[in-house]
């Protein structure tokens, strides 16, 4: 190497390379820099032997360490189902009622209640349980086939109208489509289910439904009309509808007589999240049943 | 004239007087980032000053080592520690004060407190935080005088640095580390019981079953305290800490500082007992002011970023003042007004209420009375109400509708709350408690230091809700109607808003 030129004003040596007159200094790199740099090299040379790091042909080095996101994973998948199986198992010993009355067993049954319930029911009866036109609204004080702690876990575990052997079962024919009544006739029924939720009607037709109310219908809705638990038969009465109040979609109901179906949840959830579930359930639609109300006079 | 004083001078090394050849070598040296720390032997000085900082550092460690194990008693399982900080729990306790996570903005108050009354202190008498308090400047000091307890004073340290390896010179540093780690240590250790309960920690911390935070915490500070104490001492000061550039913001000519007294002192020079002191100033250029200062600095060159106005040196002077018998004071607490004032002589005069003392006596002011009254009026109880929002109204089989509410109710107290809940501003609305079946007034205990979630339904019967679709008809659905829970605690009623929503009233 031929002899560096120095630097006259700093009196250091430059490297040998110019731009446009501009030489560069041939200045140590700072020490910090340096010991950081070699520190890196260090921490690398470690890493190669600790963590999984060079490929081959058949896989990759594992490292001393044997390192592996993936064990992580299934590790602690593992720990979270035994962290949480202590509190299923603490609900599933429990009755329901235990769990309703007990403030940290009942915490705890809303937490895995609402998580369960978001994945498994909202896609019919909607995020919060408000249901929709043909889906139950679980919020409210109308239910179908009883709304108990103890009824709303067996809908839960044999379903309705689902494969399950014991399921829950009720059919509404179609009386329409199966030629069961004539069109003339479905027509008065429309009118005298109006009648039934108070509503104003047809006089005429409601008088020449009341016999054919009482062949068809009576058996599963109740001679009154107020329906029944035993077969999930809604109360024509109230002001509820599972379907719809309209005229046109009470006749289409008779006409078609369609049923829905609701999955059995037994084969899927452990006891003791069926259990959350159904306090999860009960909680949020106030008891199930109509409450005593507590009032209070507001000050005048 | 003028002040005299030169703060542009280049600072002075402070070991001795710098050979050229010494000065040439340092020329040519390349210029790394960071320019090696130039030891400083502190001489042990006594006097006034002296023992004020002797006292404050006694009183700073005792503060800071007794707090956690002060107990003061709670009910229930809350903790019997005076002063903690509860991560784990979301709770800082302070004696008869307790203070939640939503609150903390009375910590940021107490240190806009502590900002100001720093700032007025520092503009009135210079940075005594950081030469008496500063817990920087009181475990620096603490280390130096065990570094003299093994290895003497100035002069005897020096020769030791200087001297080759002997066993004497081995065990002397070696003591001194280990007491330094020991001192560290514990420093670390007692920082750890402001966050967990202090006999429980104690006894956990030495089998091992404590808290690796507290394991951490306590070696970073371990750490910290040996190095910055230690090793770094008046580096800190200097280089780290952004207080000093801070503090002489808040400076005038009329703050009172470490000031070595110009107009007496120059010119200054040797002096033989036999001559006469006319003609010249009283400093006898000792140096004793420089030996002493823990911060390496020449006070004679007037006010630096450095000072600390800790008062060592003049401690020192007023010892040699005493000797060649001159008054002492040469250098003191004094204002640069008044330096220049006896230049001009003038008699100096000092002014301690100024424009900026009293701005920040002012805002000192205004926010310890904005942090009184916000203790005054803090709420025992605090309510939030989340409206139901999916669905945001459900319509019951008798036409009836139902809106849900879930009410959070945290009780700041120590004591069990009764409360009454009412629901206004609806017509005929009912309050439910499904978690509570009964009737009668709601009224829920609840119980202190916790926040009680509360699952409410309200209840318009049909008639109510019928007339009123009736009067509001279809088009303002989604407004619902404005309600108020009142939750009633004694005679103190607090409100809180929310909405009744009637949704699409149909059948």
């Amino acid at each position: 190497m031929s002899d560096r030129e120095r630097d006259d004003h700093t009196g250091i040596e430059t490297t040998g390379h110019e731009w446009d007159g501009i030489k560069e200094l041939d200045n140590p790199l700072p020490r910090w820099w340096l010991w950081i740099f070699y520190g890196c090299i260090a921490f690398a040379v470690g890493y190669w032997i600790l963590m999984p790091a060079w490929p081959g042909l058949h896989g990759y080095t594992p490292g001393v360490l044997k390192q592996s996101a993936r064990a992580d994973v299934v590790k602690e998948l593992k720990a979270l189902q035994i962290q949480r199986g202590q509190g299923e198992a603490m609900l599933a010993s429990a009755s329901l009622q235990q769990i309703e009355a007990d403030p940290a067993m009942q915490a705890h049954a809303l937490a895995i209640g609402q998580s369960v319930f978001g994945d498994n029911c909202a896609s019919c009866h909607g995020a919060g349980g408000g249901g929709a036109k043909g889906y139950p609204n679980l919020r409210d004080d109308v239910w179908l086939w009883g709304g108990s702690l103890e009824e709303i876990e067996h809908t839960l575990r044999v379903g309705v109208r689902s494969g399950h052997a014991d399921t829950r079962m009720s059919q509404m024919p179609a009386f329409g489509r199966d030629g069961l009544l004539q069109g003339a006739q479905i027509a008065d029924l429309t009118e005298y289910v109006v009648s039934l939720s108070g509503r104003p009607a047809d006089p005429a037709a409601v008088a020449r439904a009341t016999p054919l109310f009482a062949d068809n219908c009576a058996a599963c809705h109740m001679p009154t009309g107020v329906g029944s638990r035993e077969f999930g038969a809604p109360n024509l009465t109230d002001r509820e509808w599972l379907n719809a109040s309209d005229r046109a979609s009470i006749t289409s109901q008779i006409q078609n007589g369609r049923n829905g179906v609701m999955p059995t949840w037994e084969s899927r959830f452990s006891p003791g999240v069926i259990k959350a579930l159904a306090v999860y359930i009960h909680v949020n639609a106030g008891g199930g049943e109509p409450s005593v109300a507590k009032v209070e006079t507001p000050a005048p | 004239m003028t002040i005299l004083i030169d703060r542009t001078r280049e600072r002075a090394p402070t070991t001795g007087p710098v050979s050229v050849a010494e000065r040439q070598r340092e020329k040519a040296r390349p210029k790394g980032l960071y320019k090696a720390r130039t030891p400083i032997y502190p001489k042990l000085v006594h006097g006034p000053w002296r023992w004020l900082k002797w006292a404050l550092l006694i009183v700073m460690l005792a503060i800071y080592y007794i707090t956690p194990w002060i107990r003061w008693d709670r009910p229930g399982a809350l903790p019997d520690q005076a002063v903690l900080v509860d991560f784990a729990g979301g709770r800082f306790y302070f004696f008869m004060i307790q203070l939640w996570p939503q609150e903390v903005y009375f910590i940021t108050g107490l240190l806009v407190m502590a900002a100001l009354a720093l700032f007025l202190v520092t503009a009135l008498f210079g940075r005594l935080w950081c030469g008496y308090a500063c817990p920087q400047t009181v475990w620096t000091d603490l280390y130096i005088h065990i570094e003299r307890l093994f290895e003497g004073d100035r002069n005897a340290r020096m020769r030791l640095d200087a001297a080759p390896l002997s066993f004497d010179k081995l065990w002397r540093k070696v003591g001194k580390h280990l007491v330094w780690i020991g001192i560290a240590f514990g420093t670390g250790g007692a920082w750890i019981f402001y966050f967990h309960d202090a006999p429980d920690l104690i006894r956990t911390f030495w089998v091992g079953t404590a808290p690796m935070t507290a394991y951490v915490s306590c070696a970073i500070l371990t750490f910290t305290t040996y190095v910055f104490a230690g090793h770094m001492r008046e580096q800190v000061c200097t280089y780290m800490c952004p207080w000093p550039r801070i503090q002489g913001a808040m400076l005038d000519d009329q703050s009172f500082q470490v000031t070595y007294r110009y107009d007496r002192g120059e010119p200054r020079g040797p002096h033989k007992k036999t001559e006469t002191w006319t003609g010249r100033g009283d400093c006898v250029d000792c140096s004793q002011c420089v030996v002493a200062c823990p911060m390496g600095i020449d006070i004679r060159k007037g006010a630096q970023l450095e000072c600390i106005n800790c008062g060592l040196c003049i401690d020192a002077c007023d010892e040699i003042m005493d000797r060649v018998e001159r008054p002492r004071g040469l250098i003191a607490y004094d204002t640069d007004a008044a330096v220049a004032a006896r230049c001009e002589g003038r008699k100096p005069q000092h002014r301690l209420i100024r424009p900026r003392t009293l701005y920040y006596a002012g805002a000192l002011l205004l926010v310890s009375g904005l942090m009184i009254q916000g203790f005054r009026t803090r709420e025992t109880i605090g309510v939030h109400a989340l409206r139901d929002r999916n669905p945001a109204y459900v319509q019951l089989q008798d036409g009836a509708v139902r809106n849900g509410y879930t009410l959070k109710l945290a009780n700041h107290g120590f004591e069990t709350a009764a409360v009454r809940i009412r629901y206004v501003g609806v017509p005929g609305a009912v309050l439910t408690d499904p978690g509570h079946p009964g009737s009668g007034p709601l009224v829920v205990d609840l119980a202190p230091n916790v926040v009680t979630s509360l699952r409410l339904f309200v209840t318009v019967p049909a008639a109510a809700a019928d007339a009123r679709a009736g009067e509001a008809g279809e088009d303002d659905d989604d407004a619902g109607q404005d309600a108020s829970f009142q939750i009633i605690s004694g005679d103190d009623i607090k409100v809180v808003r929310t909405a009744f929503d009637y949704g699409s009233h149909d059948r």
